[in-house]
């Protein structure tokens, strides 16, 4: 077959065909993966509130505070044993001073007010340095860089170099500050919703 | 050219990576472990070898004026594919090399694979040497990665062979450039031997 002649008239009506190929093809594996991706989404986060938080029952619904310090929601998941007892608050909270801009995490807060555990949601921070957050405020060999079972009302939840409690990640002193940013701005919101509500 | 060499050229003689310096962007950006360097060779061998088919199915129906614009919007189609089935399927995948995906499309080698090659050769062919230059491409990802890998954080597909963090440049990006600089040139001194 001979090729075709680069005329207007085929350039354009090549370009319509393949455009509306390509966007049709688009728009139907879209709607097939529309579902999956939603699903696998909302699992990610229901594993996060999982692992932050001590054994629970049930979840109850989830609600938006504003921080008093940022311009975005922190999003709440109250779970309660099987009795109706608040076991826990995990919340989706977030830092804009990361190494590499926006960092989400997601921490669990028991009623006592300490920090349960976490989980890093998302991060854009160096490979090999900033990484490391996922496990370094952890590890229950370092006592002296965990946040888990701190209450940030009695601990004082910065990096020691800023005279807190807490050893930074070897070369990622930005990368702990946010870490422990978002930590903090979990626990203030927290305390100032309850607080509010006593009023 | 025989049918094994069509597939088999993509691995030494013309590797993307180590012979053409091709698609370095993602090669230098995604290469922090072996694995994944593999997956994201493997998702561009995807997309080299579908586009490849299309591209030399369609060849004579496209005029010679528009080739360029029709060959990226193929291109772009596959690659919005994958990130999408990637994103369903694989999320975990999907997490580690998400930004790096939509660079695909601009990868120079699948252009490259569609133009020289696809666009004046049969299906079969294109398939094959799409699938040769992909798998070749992602050889040398793998290998770029593992070295990486194995001198930057002490591991090799994530698995520790020893104590503590091993040489942290060579997780970043400048390590990148020191390992592909030496990896060239040991396939060159091969090469002469």
């Amino acid at each position: 077959m001979a090729k075709k002649e680069s005329s207007f008239i085929n350039m354009a009506l090549t370009l319509f065909i393949v455009a509306l190929v390509a966007s049709t093809a688009l728009g139907y594996v879209y709607e097939l993966t529309k579902e999956p991706i939603r699903l696998a989404k909302e699992k990610k986060v229901k594993d996060a509130i999982k692992s932050v938080l001590p054994q629970f029952d049930s979840l109850g619904t989830k609600y938006l505070v504003l921080p008093s310090d940022e311009k975005d929601s922190l999003i709440f998941y109250p779970a309660y044993s099987a009795s109706g007892q608040l076991i826990g608050t995990a919340i989706q909270t977030y830092s804009n001073k990361g190494f590499s801009g926006y960092i989400g995490i997601m921490v669990g807060i028991t009623p006592d007010g300490k920090v349960s555990n976490y989980s890093v949601l998302e991060h854009k921070e160096t490979p090999g340095l900033g990484t490391k957050m996922k496990d370094w405020f952890k590890n229950p060999e370092k006592p002296k860089s965990s946040v888990l079972g701190r209450n940030p009302s009695n601990d004082n939840l910065t990096v020691s170099k800023d005279g807190g409690d807490i050893d930074a990640i070897t070369a990622a002193t930005i990368s702990s500050r946010a870490f422990l940013d978002a930590i903090n701005r979990a626990y203030n919101t927290l305390q100032d919703k309850e607080g509010g509500k006593n009023e | 050219m025989s049918k094994l060499s069509i597939f088999s050229k993509g691995f030494f003689k013309e590797n993307a990576v180590f012979t053409l310096l091709l698609g370095l962007c993602p090669t230098l950006g995604t290469t922090t472990s072996a694995i994944n360097g593999l997956a994201m060779g493997l998702a561009t061998t995807f997309v080299l070898v579908m586009s490849n088919i299309v591209v030399s199915l369609v060849k004579n129906l496209i005029p010679d004026k528009v080739r360029i614009p029709s060959f990226i919007v193929i291109i772009a189609t596959f690659v919005t594919l994958v990130e999408l089935l990637m994103q369903a399927f694989v999320p975990d995948l999907f997490e580690v090399l998400g930004l790096f995906i939509p660079l695909i499309v601009v990868n120079c080698i699948i252009l490259g694979r569609a133009e020289a090659f696809a666009s004046k050769n049969t299906v079969g062919d294109s398939a094959l040497d799409g699938l040769g230059m992909g798998l070749g491409f992602a050889m040398a990802l793998t290998i770029l990665g593992g070295v990486r890998e194995i001198l930057g954080s002490g591991s090799l597909f994530g698995i520790h062979y020893m104590q503590g963090d091993g040489m942290l440049v060579f997780v970043l990006s400048p390590g990148a450039f020191l390992v592909l600089g030496y990896l060239i040139a040991f396939i060159n001194r091969l090469k002469k031997a």
